[in-house]
Protein backbone atom coordinates (compact mmCIF):
# COMPACT_ATOMS: atom_id res chain seq x y z
CA UNK A 1 0.00 0.00 0.00
CA UNK A 2 1.00 3.06 -0.89
CA UNK A 3 2.39 4.90 2.15
CA UNK A 4 1.51 8.87 3.71
CA UNK A 5 4.64 11.21 3.15
CA UNK A 6 6.01 12.92 5.34
CA UNK A 7 7.97 15.94 3.87
CA UNK A 8 10.50 18.31 5.72
CA UNK A 9 10.56 21.90 4.32
CA UNK A 10 13.74 23.79 4.15
CA UNK A 11 12.99 27.35 3.53
CA UNK A 12 16.62 29.02 1.86
CA UNK A 13 17.62 32.18 2.32
CA UNK A 14 21.11 33.41 1.33
CA UNK A 15 22.33 29.69 1.44
CA UNK A 16 21.04 29.07 4.58
CA UNK A 17 17.79 27.09 5.66
CA UNK A 18 15.01 29.60 7.69
CA UNK A 19 11.87 29.71 9.15
CA UNK A 20 9.50 32.76 9.80
CA UNK A 21 6.12 33.39 11.27
CA UNK A 22 3.07 33.98 9.11
CA UNK A 23 6.04 34.88 6.31
CA UNK A 24 7.89 37.53 8.13
CA UNK A 25 10.97 37.93 10.51
CA UNK A 26 13.14 34.92 8.81
CA UNK A 27 15.41 33.29 10.89
CA UNK A 28 18.15 31.18 10.39
CA UNK A 29 17.84 27.05 11.83
CA UNK A 30 20.81 25.59 9.84
CA UNK A 31 22.88 24.71 6.92
CA UNK A 32 21.19 23.25 3.99
CA UNK A 33 23.46 19.87 3.65
CA UNK A 34 23.33 19.22 7.29
CA UNK A 35 19.55 19.03 7.49
CA UNK A 36 19.15 17.41 4.21
CA UNK A 37 21.31 14.67 5.75
CA UNK A 38 19.85 14.80 9.44
CA UNK A 39 15.92 14.98 7.84
CA UNK A 40 16.94 11.88 5.38
CA UNK A 41 18.63 9.73 8.31
CA UNK A 42 15.68 10.23 10.33
CA UNK A 43 12.82 8.84 7.98
CA UNK A 44 12.05 11.66 6.01
CA UNK A 45 9.95 10.90 2.81
CA UNK A 46 11.15 13.52 0.94
CA UNK A 47 12.35 17.01 1.08
CA UNK A 48 11.60 20.22 -0.42
CA UNK A 49 14.22 23.16 -0.76
CA UNK A 50 11.98 26.52 -1.29
CA UNK A 51 14.53 29.55 -2.13
CA UNK A 52 11.79 31.48 -0.48
CA UNK A 53 14.18 34.78 -1.99
CA UNK A 54 14.23 33.71 -5.01
CA UNK A 55 11.07 35.10 -6.88
CA UNK A 56 10.74 38.47 -5.02
CA UNK A 57 14.39 39.31 -6.08
CA UNK A 58 14.34 38.27 -9.81
CA UNK A 59 16.88 35.67 -9.15
CA UNK A 60 17.26 31.84 -9.82
CA UNK A 61 18.33 28.81 -7.30
CA UNK A 62 21.91 28.28 -6.99
CA UNK A 63 22.05 25.01 -8.62
CA UNK A 64 25.17 23.91 -6.80
CA UNK A 65 23.66 23.52 -3.56
CA UNK A 66 21.18 20.75 -5.29
CA UNK A 67 24.53 19.23 -6.00
CA UNK A 68 25.93 18.76 -3.23
CA UNK A 69 22.37 17.93 -1.42
CA UNK A 70 21.55 15.47 -4.62
CA UNK A 71 25.56 13.96 -2.91
CA UNK A 72 24.45 13.22 0.50
CA UNK A 73 20.69 12.24 0.83
CA UNK A 74 18.73 8.84 -0.54
CA UNK A 75 15.47 10.44 -0.76
CA UNK A 76 13.78 12.37 -2.96
CA UNK A 77 14.06 16.03 -3.41
CA UNK A 78 12.42 19.06 -5.14
CA UNK A 79 13.69 22.87 -5.73
CA UNK A 80 11.60 25.52 -5.77
CA UNK A 81 11.62 28.88 -5.89
CA UNK A 82 12.32 31.48 -9.28
CA UNK A 83 12.37 28.62 -11.55
CA UNK A 84 10.99 30.22 -14.72
CA UNK A 85 12.48 28.43 -17.64
CA UNK A 86 12.74 24.96 -18.59
CA UNK A 87 16.58 25.97 -19.05
CA UNK A 88 16.62 26.74 -15.10
CA UNK A 89 14.53 23.29 -14.72
CA UNK A 90 16.83 21.25 -16.45
CA UNK A 91 19.82 22.93 -14.58
CA UNK A 92 18.45 21.52 -11.16
CA UNK A 93 17.22 17.99 -12.30
CA UNK A 94 20.62 17.26 -14.02
CA UNK A 95 22.08 18.28 -10.69
CA UNK A 96 20.21 15.61 -8.88
CA UNK A 97 17.17 17.32 -7.69
CA UNK A 98 13.97 15.14 -8.43
CA UNK A 99 11.26 17.53 -9.11
CA UNK A 100 11.27 21.27 -9.66
CA UNK A 101 8.45 23.19 -8.54
CA UNK A 102 6.90 26.62 -9.54
CA UNK A 103 4.79 29.01 -7.84
CA UNK A 104 4.84 32.88 -8.59
CA UNK A 105 6.00 31.94 -12.31
CA UNK A 106 3.30 29.63 -13.32
CA UNK A 107 0.85 32.77 -12.09
CA UNK A 108 2.26 34.79 -14.25
CA UNK A 109 2.76 32.83 -17.48
CA UNK A 110 0.88 29.29 -17.03
CA UNK A 111 1.98 27.67 -20.18
CA UNK A 112 5.60 27.29 -18.40
CA UNK A 113 3.66 24.57 -16.76
CA UNK A 114 2.86 23.07 -20.44
CA UNK A 115 6.91 23.72 -21.64
CA UNK A 116 7.93 21.47 -18.38
CA UNK A 117 5.94 19.22 -18.50
CA UNK A 118 6.36 18.41 -21.92
CA UNK A 119 10.23 18.66 -21.67
CA UNK A 120 10.77 16.65 -18.47
CA UNK A 121 7.14 14.88 -17.66
CA UNK A 122 4.42 15.09 -14.93
CA UNK A 123 6.04 13.36 -12.69
CA UNK A 124 8.84 16.28 -12.02
CA UNK A 125 6.26 19.30 -12.33
CA UNK A 126 5.34 20.65 -9.03
CA UNK A 127 3.05 23.32 -8.76
CA UNK A 128 3.28 25.27 -5.04
CA UNK A 129 0.13 27.70 -4.53
CA UNK A 130 -0.11 29.85 -1.37
CA UNK A 131 -3.66 30.32 -0.74
CA UNK A 132 -5.88 32.31 1.69
CA UNK A 133 -9.85 33.11 2.62
CA UNK A 134 -10.62 36.97 1.68
CA UNK A 135 -14.20 37.19 1.29
CA UNK A 136 -15.20 33.80 1.46
CA UNK A 137 -13.15 32.72 -1.37
CA UNK A 138 -10.01 30.85 -1.34
CA UNK A 139 -7.38 33.24 -3.49
CA UNK A 140 -4.02 32.96 -4.43
CA UNK A 141 -0.47 35.03 -3.38
CA UNK A 142 2.29 35.54 -4.88
CA UNK A 143 6.04 36.69 -4.07
CA UNK A 144 4.98 35.24 -0.71
CA UNK A 145 9.05 35.43 0.33
CA UNK A 146 8.75 39.15 0.78
CA UNK A 147 6.11 40.72 3.05
CA UNK A 148 6.97 44.33 1.50
CA UNK A 149 5.66 42.75 -2.55
CA UNK A 150 3.14 40.20 -1.15
CA UNK A 151 0.17 40.22 -3.76
CA UNK A 152 -3.15 39.19 -4.19
CA UNK A 153 -3.57 37.41 -6.72
CA UNK A 154 -7.00 37.52 -9.13
CA UNK A 155 -7.27 33.80 -9.36
CA UNK A 156 -8.93 31.69 -7.12
CA UNK A 157 -7.42 28.90 -5.40
CA UNK A 158 -10.09 25.92 -6.90
CA UNK A 159 -10.03 27.04 -10.49
CA UNK A 160 -6.14 27.19 -10.29
CA UNK A 161 -5.97 23.96 -9.31
CA UNK A 162 -7.91 22.42 -11.90
CA UNK A 163 -6.16 24.84 -14.68
CA UNK A 164 -2.32 23.34 -13.12
CA UNK A 165 -3.55 19.66 -13.71
CA UNK A 166 -4.58 20.34 -16.97
CA UNK A 167 -1.73 21.82 -18.18
CA UNK A 168 0.28 18.88 -16.94
CA UNK A 169 1.10 19.87 -13.22
CA UNK A 170 1.92 16.01 -11.70
CA UNK A 171 1.62 16.97 -8.45
CA UNK A 172 0.02 20.11 -6.26
CA UNK A 173 1.27 22.11 -2.88
CA UNK A 174 -1.01 23.56 -1.07
CA UNK A 175 -0.08 26.39 1.16
CA UNK A 176 -2.68 27.38 3.48
CA UNK A 177 -1.42 31.01 4.60
CA UNK A 178 -3.52 31.61 7.75
CA UNK A 179 -2.68 28.46 9.31
CA UNK A 180 1.56 29.21 8.25
CA UNK A 181 3.86 28.68 11.23
CA UNK A 182 1.26 29.11 14.19
CA UNK A 183 1.02 25.51 14.68
CA UNK A 184 -2.72 25.68 15.42
CA UNK A 185 -3.18 22.30 12.40
CA UNK A 186 -3.55 22.28 8.73
CA UNK A 187 -6.25 24.02 7.15
CA UNK A 188 -8.60 20.81 7.22
CA UNK A 189 -11.67 22.79 5.45
CA UNK A 190 -9.98 23.93 2.35
CA UNK A 191 -7.68 21.13 2.04
CA UNK A 192 -11.03 18.91 1.79
CA UNK A 193 -12.09 21.46 -1.11
CA UNK A 194 -9.02 20.85 -2.84
CA UNK A 195 -8.82 17.45 -2.59
CA UNK A 196 -11.86 17.13 -4.42
CA UNK A 197 -11.04 18.74 -7.58
CA UNK A 198 -6.95 17.58 -6.99
CA UNK A 199 -6.56 14.45 -9.53
CA UNK A 200 -2.83 14.39 -8.51
CA UNK A 201 -1.25 14.04 -5.52
CA UNK A 202 -2.02 16.42 -3.19
CA UNK A 203 0.44 18.01 -0.73
CA UNK A 204 -0.70 19.76 2.68
CA UNK A 205 1.53 22.65 4.21
CA UNK A 206 1.36 25.16 6.37
CA UNK A 207 -0.22 24.37 10.50
CA UNK A 208 1.63 21.59 11.67
CA UNK A 209 2.03 22.18 15.19
CA UNK A 210 1.36 18.42 16.99
CA UNK A 211 1.34 14.64 15.54
CA UNK A 212 -2.67 14.88 15.72
CA UNK A 213 -2.90 17.70 13.43
CA UNK A 214 -0.97 15.01 10.77
CA UNK A 215 -3.45 11.86 11.55
CA UNK A 216 -5.90 14.82 11.02
CA UNK A 217 -5.34 16.18 7.30
CA UNK A 218 -4.23 12.53 6.33
CA UNK A 219 -7.46 11.08 7.66
CA UNK A 220 -9.80 14.07 6.57
CA UNK A 221 -8.19 15.82 4.03
CA UNK A 222 -6.99 12.51 2.16
CA UNK A 223 -3.78 14.23 1.53
CA UNK A 224 -0.99 12.25 -0.35
CA UNK A 225 1.51 14.11 2.07
CA UNK A 226 2.23 16.79 4.65
CA UNK A 227 4.51 19.24 4.83
CA UNK A 228 5.75 20.65 7.55
CA UNK A 229 9.12 23.21 8.50
CA UNK A 230 9.26 24.74 11.91
CA UNK A 231 8.09 21.61 14.15
CA UNK A 232 10.78 19.58 12.61
CA UNK A 233 13.42 22.21 12.65
CA UNK A 234 12.79 23.71 16.33
CA UNK A 235 12.24 19.43 17.46
CA UNK A 236 8.83 19.60 18.49
CA UNK A 237 8.07 16.92 16.47
CA UNK A 238 10.35 14.16 15.28
CA UNK A 239 10.16 12.35 12.63
CA UNK A 240 10.62 8.82 13.65
CA UNK A 241 7.71 9.90 16.97
CA UNK A 242 5.46 10.90 14.01
CA UNK A 243 5.54 8.00 11.88
CA UNK A 244 5.11 5.82 15.15
CA UNK A 245 2.59 7.45 16.05
CA UNK A 246 0.98 7.19 12.72
CA UNK A 247 1.20 4.04 12.13
CA UNK A 248 -0.79 3.02 15.64
CA UNK A 249 -3.48 5.53 14.46
CA UNK A 250 -3.83 3.24 11.45
CA UNK A 251 -2.20 5.51 9.10
CA UNK A 252 0.05 3.91 6.36
CA UNK A 253 3.60 5.27 6.43
CA UNK A 254 7.22 4.14 5.60
CA UNK A 255 8.64 3.32 8.91
CA UNK B 1 34.97 -4.15 -10.72
CA UNK B 2 34.22 -1.57 -12.62
CA UNK B 3 30.42 -0.27 -13.44
CA UNK B 4 29.30 1.52 -16.86
CA UNK B 5 26.00 4.09 -16.48
CA UNK B 6 24.48 4.20 -19.62
CA UNK B 7 24.08 7.52 -20.44
CA UNK B 8 20.55 8.18 -22.05
CA UNK B 9 20.66 12.09 -21.12
CA UNK B 10 17.84 12.27 -18.70
CA UNK B 11 17.46 13.92 -15.65
CA UNK B 12 18.19 10.85 -12.70
CA UNK B 13 21.88 10.20 -14.12
CA UNK B 14 23.33 12.39 -11.35
CA UNK B 15 20.95 10.77 -8.68
CA UNK B 16 22.06 7.45 -9.94
CA UNK B 17 25.77 8.64 -9.73
CA UNK B 18 25.74 9.80 -6.48
CA UNK B 19 23.98 6.41 -4.94
CA UNK B 20 26.63 4.48 -6.68
CA UNK B 21 29.83 6.88 -5.38
CA UNK B 22 27.70 6.52 -1.80
CA UNK B 23 28.20 2.93 -1.80
CA UNK B 24 32.25 3.30 -3.04
CA UNK B 25 31.70 2.85 -6.72
CA UNK B 26 33.43 5.34 -9.38
CA UNK B 27 31.06 4.28 -12.65
CA UNK B 28 32.50 5.11 -16.20
CA UNK B 29 29.90 7.52 -17.38
CA UNK B 30 28.97 5.79 -21.16
CA UNK B 31 28.16 8.15 -23.63
CA UNK B 32 28.31 5.22 -26.45
CA UNK B 33 29.53 1.57 -26.63
CA UNK B 34 33.02 1.93 -26.69
CA UNK B 35 32.74 3.98 -23.41
CA UNK B 36 32.20 0.91 -21.44
CA UNK B 37 34.17 -1.35 -23.19
CA UNK B 38 36.37 -1.54 -19.69
CA UNK B 39 33.22 -1.93 -17.74
CA UNK B 40 32.05 -5.44 -16.44
CA UNK B 41 28.41 -4.43 -15.35
CA UNK B 42 26.10 -1.87 -16.80
CA UNK B 43 23.57 0.42 -15.26
CA UNK B 44 20.91 1.65 -17.57
CA UNK B 45 19.15 4.84 -15.78
CA UNK B 46 15.98 6.83 -17.58
CA UNK B 47 12.89 9.09 -16.06
CA UNK B 48 10.68 10.72 -18.71
CA UNK B 49 8.72 8.97 -21.99
CA UNK B 50 9.49 5.75 -23.75
CA UNK B 51 10.18 7.25 -26.93
CA UNK B 52 12.77 9.70 -26.92
CA UNK B 53 14.58 7.61 -24.60
CA UNK B 54 14.65 4.63 -27.13
CA UNK B 55 15.54 7.38 -30.03
CA UNK B 56 18.36 8.36 -28.13
CA UNK B 57 19.50 4.90 -27.64
CA UNK B 58 19.37 3.85 -30.95
CA UNK B 59 21.33 6.98 -32.36
CA UNK B 60 24.03 6.07 -29.37
CA UNK B 61 24.22 2.35 -30.73
CA UNK B 62 23.45 1.52 -27.10
CA UNK B 63 20.43 -0.09 -28.35
CA UNK B 64 22.22 -2.89 -31.28
CA UNK B 65 24.98 -3.51 -28.39
CA UNK B 66 22.79 -4.30 -25.65
CA UNK B 67 20.89 -6.74 -27.88
CA UNK B 68 24.28 -8.35 -27.82
CA UNK B 69 25.82 -8.17 -24.61
CA UNK B 70 25.85 -10.70 -22.00
CA UNK B 71 27.17 -8.38 -19.27
CA UNK B 72 24.91 -7.46 -16.23
CA UNK B 73 22.68 -5.31 -16.94
CA UNK B 74 20.50 -3.46 -14.39
CA UNK B 75 17.63 -1.09 -15.53
CA UNK B 76 16.34 1.63 -13.22
CA UNK B 77 12.68 2.96 -13.56
CA UNK B 78 11.87 3.92 -17.28
CA UNK B 79 15.09 1.92 -17.94
CA UNK B 80 14.07 -1.42 -16.85
CA UNK B 81 10.96 -0.93 -19.24
CA UNK B 82 13.26 -0.50 -21.83
CA UNK B 83 14.31 -3.78 -21.56
CA UNK B 84 10.56 -5.09 -22.76
CA UNK B 85 9.35 -5.46 -26.17
CA UNK B 86 6.87 -2.88 -26.79
CA UNK B 87 5.42 0.29 -25.03
CA UNK B 88 1.74 1.62 -24.64
CA UNK B 89 3.01 4.83 -24.41
CA UNK B 90 2.41 7.32 -27.68
CA UNK B 91 5.61 6.98 -29.71
CA UNK B 92 4.83 10.28 -31.13
CA UNK B 93 3.91 8.62 -34.56
CA UNK B 94 0.47 7.42 -33.09
CA UNK B 95 1.82 3.98 -32.52
CA UNK B 96 3.26 1.88 -29.51
CA UNK B 97 6.88 2.43 -29.18
CA UNK B 98 9.40 -0.64 -30.14
CA UNK B 99 11.78 -1.03 -27.08
CA UNK B 100 14.84 -3.02 -26.56
CA UNK B 101 13.19 -6.66 -26.40
CA UNK B 102 15.11 -8.22 -24.41
CA UNK B 103 12.54 -9.40 -21.66
CA UNK B 104 9.35 -10.42 -23.04
CA UNK B 105 6.76 -8.88 -22.06
CA UNK B 106 5.01 -4.92 -22.32
CA UNK B 107 4.71 -1.90 -21.11
CA UNK B 108 1.15 -0.31 -20.46
CA UNK B 109 -0.65 2.16 -19.25
CA UNK B 110 -0.81 2.13 -15.39
CA UNK B 111 -4.78 2.71 -13.95
CA UNK B 112 -4.78 2.69 -10.30
CA UNK B 113 -8.50 2.35 -10.32
CA UNK B 114 -9.52 3.79 -7.11
CA UNK B 115 -5.98 3.09 -5.38
CA UNK B 116 -5.22 6.99 -5.92
CA UNK B 117 -4.01 9.38 -7.66
CA UNK B 118 -1.80 8.90 -11.52
CA UNK B 119 0.75 8.39 -11.81
CA UNK B 120 1.70 5.88 -8.81
CA UNK B 121 4.35 8.28 -7.23
CA UNK B 122 5.73 7.38 -3.34
CA UNK B 123 6.68 4.89 -1.13
CA UNK B 124 5.37 1.44 -1.57
CA UNK B 125 6.06 -1.71 -0.38
CA UNK B 126 8.46 -4.79 -1.96
CA UNK B 127 6.10 -7.98 -2.23
CA UNK B 128 8.28 -11.09 -2.55
CA UNK B 129 9.69 -14.71 -1.54
CA UNK B 130 12.64 -14.33 0.36
CA UNK B 131 15.38 -16.35 -1.54
CA UNK B 132 14.24 -15.82 -4.60
CA UNK B 133 17.03 -13.54 -6.52
CA UNK B 134 20.41 -12.33 -4.95
CA UNK B 135 19.17 -8.70 -5.86
CA UNK B 136 17.06 -9.07 -2.81
CA UNK B 137 19.43 -10.40 -0.29
CA UNK B 138 19.13 -8.76 3.17
CA UNK B 139 15.55 -6.91 2.11
CA UNK B 140 12.66 -7.77 4.12
CA UNK B 141 9.18 -8.27 2.62
CA UNK B 142 7.03 -4.94 2.67
CA UNK B 143 10.17 -2.60 2.74
CA UNK B 144 9.41 0.09 1.21
CA UNK B 145 10.70 1.69 -2.03
CA UNK B 146 10.44 5.17 -4.10
CA UNK B 147 7.71 4.79 -7.01
CA UNK B 148 7.09 7.36 -10.08
CA UNK B 149 5.77 6.38 -13.26
CA UNK B 150 2.32 6.21 -15.08
CA UNK B 151 3.12 3.08 -17.52
CA UNK B 152 3.58 -0.11 -15.59
CA UNK B 153 4.89 -4.03 -16.71
CA UNK B 154 2.24 -6.23 -15.68
CA UNK B 155 3.27 -9.44 -13.80
CA UNK B 156 4.90 -12.21 -15.54
CA UNK B 157 7.24 -14.52 -15.90
CA UNK B 158 10.29 -11.99 -15.31
CA UNK B 159 8.80 -10.95 -12.24
CA UNK B 160 10.91 -10.91 -9.23
CA UNK B 161 8.98 -8.39 -6.78
CA UNK B 162 5.55 -6.60 -7.06
CA UNK B 163 3.63 -4.04 -5.78
CA UNK B 164 0.14 -3.12 -5.87
CA UNK B 165 -1.36 -0.21 -6.83
CA UNK B 166 -4.51 -0.83 -8.80
CA UNK B 167 -2.77 -3.94 -10.05
CA UNK B 168 0.05 -5.78 -9.33
CA UNK B 169 2.97 -4.12 -10.91
CA UNK B 170 6.20 -5.28 -11.77
CA UNK B 171 8.57 -3.43 -9.01
CA UNK B 172 11.63 -6.09 -9.99
CA UNK B 173 12.53 -8.08 -12.69
CA UNK B 174 14.67 -10.64 -13.62
CA UNK B 175 15.56 -12.78 -17.08
CA UNK B 176 19.19 -14.43 -17.27
CA UNK B 177 21.98 -11.29 -17.04
CA UNK B 178 19.24 -8.80 -17.02
CA UNK B 179 17.53 -7.04 -14.01
CA UNK B 180 15.49 -4.29 -13.62
CA UNK B 181 13.79 -1.82 -10.58
CA UNK B 182 10.37 -0.35 -11.67
CA UNK B 183 11.06 1.90 -8.93
CA UNK B 184 14.70 4.24 -7.89
CA UNK B 185 16.95 2.56 -5.87
CA UNK B 186 18.65 5.69 -5.71
CA UNK B 187 16.07 7.53 -4.11
CA UNK B 188 14.86 4.52 -1.78
CA UNK B 189 16.98 5.02 1.15
CA UNK B 190 18.76 2.03 2.57
CA UNK B 191 16.58 -0.57 0.99
CA UNK B 192 17.30 0.91 -2.44
CA UNK B 193 21.25 1.42 -1.45
CA UNK B 194 21.28 -2.10 -0.30
CA UNK B 195 19.92 -3.30 -4.00
CA UNK B 196 22.57 -1.64 -5.60
CA UNK B 197 24.93 -2.80 -3.46
CA UNK B 198 23.62 -6.50 -4.63
CA UNK B 199 23.95 -5.45 -7.64
CA UNK B 200 27.26 -4.25 -7.43
CA UNK B 201 28.35 -7.63 -5.03
CA UNK B 202 26.71 -9.86 -7.60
Amino acid sequence: MLARRIIPCLDVRDGKVVKGVRFKDHEIVGDIVDLARLYAQQGADELVFYDISASPEGREVEPAWVGRVAQVIDIPFCVAGGIRSVTAARARLHAGADKISINTPALENPSLINDLADEFGSQCVVVGMDSRKIGGIWRLHQYTGDPDRTLTSERDTLSWIKEVVDRGAGEIVLNCMDQDGVRQGYDIEQLIVAREVCPVPLISSGGAGAMDHFEDVFKKANVDGALAASVFHKGVISIPDLKTYLAQSGIEVRP
Amino acid sequence: MTLALIDTSTANIASVRYALNRLGMDPVLAATPGDAQSATKLVLPGVGAAGPAMRALERSGWADALRNDTRPLLGVCLGMQLLFGESDEDSGAGGPVSLLGLVPGRVERLDPAGAGPWPHMGWNTLDFLPGSDPLLEGIEPGAHVYFVHGFYVPEGPATIATTTYGPGISAMIRHGHIAGCQFHPERSGAVGARILSNFIKG
